[in-house]
């Protein structure tokens, strides 16, 4: 009887343990996409600069595995992810851009300030390619292998050490 | 300098708010359909969907322009004349169940559900075999426990 006594005790005691942990974890609020190993969904943007065409799940089927950079000209980190991505085009990587809720003017002058590293860029006036792919924010870069299948998602700006990383998947999806 | 601090500190604070699109929302966004019933249905549904942007908000409730395009894709798919199920799980296929504010009952979910049920069967076995107790005790024996 005297044991019992500290039953409801220590069932207190633990459960404030673990509140209290997760109290001090580290917030995740990152949303992975549900469509990793998914086809890309059927789509077609109409061009988001004057330079570049506009982009459609075609675009992707090629046989050879590619880059999403979901991003826009009013992202704050789109700036910095700017040179890690020109650095990918270096090494022959093919980045297709999908700009959300984006002015053609606007891109044009975020192309000219910071460069270009796309070969094309669709316009997502209404983010309905980004729902589509489960994409929660920008900047987010997908890997696209050559059949059109989704095999990767980055979440937030690419960094220079994300640059090999995405090499090595992108060599794994061809 | 020391005036201009505050100032700037606000300045600072509301950059955030510079990292916006300045396109107009999405048709659909706030306008309602016109159909009140498929309207009803489309708040229905927009109400139980996170708004990914501000994770707190239900679209219905948030102005972030993220949440502006999903209310547009879910009153544009109930137009279609899509069952509102059927666009939740739209959703939940692209987001998981994260998107998703009406609780289901799936593996890593049903303690949720079935905890409760076994708290009542346990706090209604205890309460069954105390009153049992007493009543099978008598009146003498509630009187002497009172006294205590």
């Amino acid at each position: 009887m005297r044991g019992k006594m500290w039953v409801p005790l220590m069932l207190f005691a633990f459960f404030i343990g673990v509140a209290g942990y997760q109290l001090f974890q580290p917030k995740d609020d990152q949303i992975p996409s549900a469509m990793i190993g998914r086809a890309l969904p059927e789509f077609e943007l109409p061009a988001a600069s004057a330079t570049l065409p506009g982009v459609s799940t075609a675009d992707f089927q090629d046989g050879k595995p590619k880059l999403l950079n979901v991003w826009a000209s009013w992202c704050l980190p789109c700036i910095a992810e700017a040179p890690h991505l020109e650095s990918l085009k270096e090494e022959g990587v093919e980045i297709i851009g999908v700009a959300i809720r984006d002015k053609r003017e606007d891109v044009d002058e975020f192309l000219a300030t910071h460069g270009n590293p796309y070969t094309r860029i669709g316009a997502d006036d209404i983010s309905a390619v980004q729902l589509e792919i489960g994409s929660s924010g920008v900047p987010e870069t997908f890997v696209i292998d050559g059949e059109g299948n989704i095999v990767h998602q980055h979440i937030g700006d690419v960094s220079a050490r994300d640059v090999p990383r995405l090499l090595e998947i992108l060599k794994d999806a061809s | 300098m020391k005036r201009a601090l505050p100032l700037l500190a606000i300045v600072s604070l509301s950059l955030p708010l510079a990292a916006q699109d300045d396109l107009p929302p999405a048709p659909y966004a706030y306008t309602q359909l016109e159909d009140p019933a498929e309207e009803a249905e489309a708040v229905e549904l927009m109400e139980t969907l996170r708004c990914l942007k501000c994770q707190s908000q239900s679209i219905a409730d948030s102005d972030a322009p993220m949440a502006g395009d999903m209310r547009h894709q879910v009153r544009t798919r109930i137009a279609a004349g899509q069952e509102p199920e059927e666009i939740r799980q739209w959703l939940v296929d692209r987001y998981g169940d994260y998107v998703s504010y009406a609780p289901r009952v799936t593996s890593s979910t049903w303690p949720l559900f079935a905890i409760p049920l076994l708290l009542l069967l346990a706090a209604g076995a205890i309460l069954w075999r105390r009153i049992g107790r007493k009543s099978v005790g008598g009146p003498d024996q509630i009187n002497g426990e009172g006294d205590d």
